[in-house]
């Protein structure tokens, strides 16, 4: 009881009016102009993301037409739907090749590894290093190694395995927290009640850890979805529904460089951008929601 | 058999861990096996500091697009940084938890959103604009560096505003009890002690900067010769790979290679300044 009682009183001491803070900063004017250029700058980055978004939306959503939605791409309708399956493809096949790797790496480092090991610094350090470079250099390798020493050529294929390298370190850095925060006794009590360490990382560590990794593989389809540069030279740029995995495909966001670069097409391209973006801002969502709600979990 | 199943998926997780090593060597192998024949043929001195680039002539010369993109990269860095690193302090120590929740998840947005969506709107908005107020072609090297700064803006903000929350609160209690104000305990107590987390933020604005491929060719011009100064077309490294590799044949398709063999130099080189930096905060 004593002790609220302090809290009310701290509070009450140190709630300050405005008329308080003014009399300070007439006294100081360099924290009032320290405090001016904090919002000033805060009001200018929200200034620029928020005339983006408008902007975007407000030139674009007049243009959506049904014509942008048609089944086969004509230079007359600029149709995005192609552009749009073969995304999904895209998204879907890539995630086929990085979850699986991405996430048996990140039980791999979690479960298995002694921690001291030299294996795992070796990992982190790749798998920063994967992080860091720039998507025209994925672009560049994938065309190298999966296009033309592979064979694959100018296709689904390459582009996939190129985008599954890129997002490779955010699905295993995702899972790796994932699986971190999973609670030792879930483990103990697994193998209290004889399970092998395989059953137990199956059926105890990774179901509690699912939405943590699944908010990491929306991030990862959040990026596939919004590369270029990656796949320029390895998936190529015919605007039809890829046939198979070997066909030549534009994704949304390349067609989208495409249509802005010829320059004949603005009102579709500004169309075109509110689909990429309303995709992205969902993607973004979905995935902020997941997190929240495993941290709130645990929390 | 169940010892058997338990090997066999230790290997499988085991070979999983591997594959990002694999895949950073295999990148490494391919990039240098095809790109340093090239820079051999053309010859390292020519190659890096020539400042003719004519591909028709058998000129290679790539330094007038290094300086393209280290001057497009510190444009955004003069841009970016303040403002990020201002906002971060507003986020972290100014702002009211209510509008917290709409500010973060709007800067989160802003890191998702694809560099083609800012390159178009640069193209559509900033490229008249500069042509406006400037009097000449809005494709600059100015308009490349503004567009770049505002797409930094959210890793500095990010990794800024980690680092200073993570300023213990005595740091600025004691500041404050000492009669500092607000502002002042804030800017030269809490903001110091986090110098290198900000550090590291300010790096890896510096990568995203540098590598940025689409949003820069859509706004920067690309003209292939020195830069001008600022209101005039710049080429970077990574435009110089999109730009030409389409058509590119021979030596000039090795002598692009090479041009992504030198760009990735730079970002190991940053990588490492990164994780150097990075160990520091930790210990």
């Amino acid at each position: 009881m004593v002790k609220k009682d302090t809290k009310a009183y701290m509070e009450t001491i140190n709630r300050r009016k405005f008329a308080d803070k003014w009399a300070e900063y007439k006294k100081r004017p360099g924290s009032f102009i320290a405090m001016l250029i904090v919002y000033l700058s805060a009001a200018l980055t929200m200034l620029a993301i928020g005339f983006l978004l408008v902007y975007v939306l407000v030139k674009g959503i007049p243009n959506l037409s049904a014509d942008l939605f048609r089944w086969k791409y004509t230079s007359d309708n600029c149709s995005l739907l192609p552009a749009l399956i073969n995304t999904i493809l895209m998204t879907l096949l890539s995630l086929l090749i990085a979850a699986p790797i991405g996430i048996f790496a990140a039980v791999y480092l979690v479960e298995y590894a002694k921690t001291k090991n030299k294996l795992i610094a070796v990992v982190r350090v790749t798998a920063e290093t994967l992080t860091g470079i720039p998507s025209i250099v994925y672009g560049l390798f994938g065309m190298l190694f999966f296009t033309n020493a592979l064979g694959f050529k100018l296709s689904l294929l390459s582009g996939a395995f190129t985008l599954a390298i890129m997002v490779l370190p955010v699905i295993m850095r995702t899972t790796e927290e994932a699986l971190l925060a999973v609670p030792k006794s879930y483990r103990e009590g697994s193998f209290g009640l004889g399970a092998g360490k395989l059953r137990t990382v199956f059926k105890v560590v990774l179901p509690s850890a699912v939405p943590g990794i699944l908010s990491g593989l929306i991030l990862a389809t959040g990026r596939i979805v919004g590369e270029t540069a990656a796949l320029i030279y390895t998936a190529g740029s015919v605007a039809e529904v890829a046939k198979n995995i070997f066909s030549s495909t534009r994704t949304l966001s390349v067609h989208m460089y495409l249509l802005s670069k010829e320059g004949f097409h603005t009102n579709q391209a500004y169309a075109t951008a509110v689909v990429l973006l309303v995709l992205v801002v969902l993607i973004n969502f979905v995935s902020d929601k997941i997190a929240k709600k495993c941290t709130s979990e645990k929390g | 058999m169940r010892k058997f199943k338990e090997v066999l998926m230790q290997i499988v997780f085991l070979v999983s861990a591997l594959v990002s090593i694999a895949a950073v060597a295999l990148i490494c192998i391919f990039l240098f096996v095809n790109g340093i024949p090239a820079i051999r043929e053309i010859g390292f001195g020519s190659f890096t500091l020539g400042q003719i680039w004519r591909p028709s002539n058998d000129m290679y010369g790539i330094f007038s697009f290094i300086l393209g993109s280290i001057y497009v990269t510190a444009g955004a860095l003069l841009i970016g940084v303040p403002i990020g690193l201002l906002t971060a302090i507003f986020l972290a120590k100014f702002c009211p938890v209510r509008l917290y929740k709409i500010i973060k998840p709007l800067i989160n947005l802003m890191a998702g959103i694809p560099s083609v969506i800012y390159g178009f709107f640069g193209m559509c908005v900033m490229v008249p604009l500069v042509q406006k107020i400037f009097g000449v072609n809005g494709n600059t090297m100015l308009t490349a560096q503004i567009l770049l700064g505002i797409m930094i803006l959210p890793t500095i903000i990010c990794v800024a505003e980690t680092s200073i929350r993570a300023v213990p609160e005595k740091y600025y209690q004691g500041a404050v009890a000492l009669g500092a104000t607000h502002e002042r305990s804030v800017f030269l107590t809490v903001v110091p002690a986090a110098k290198s987390g900000i550090m590291a933020g300010i790096i890896l604005g510096v990568g995203r900067a540098i590598g940025e491929t689409m949003a820069v060719i859509m706004v920067a011009g690309n003209q292939e010769r020195m830069p001008q100064g600022i209101l005039k077309g710049v080429r970077t490294l990574t435009a110089n790979i999109v730009m030409e590799m389409g058509y590119a044949q021979d030596l000039h398709r090795k002598a692009l290679i090479a041009t992504g063999v030198i760009l990735f130099v730079f970002i190991l080189l940053i990588n490492l300044l990164f994780s150097i930096i990075k160990r520091k905060t930790v210990v």
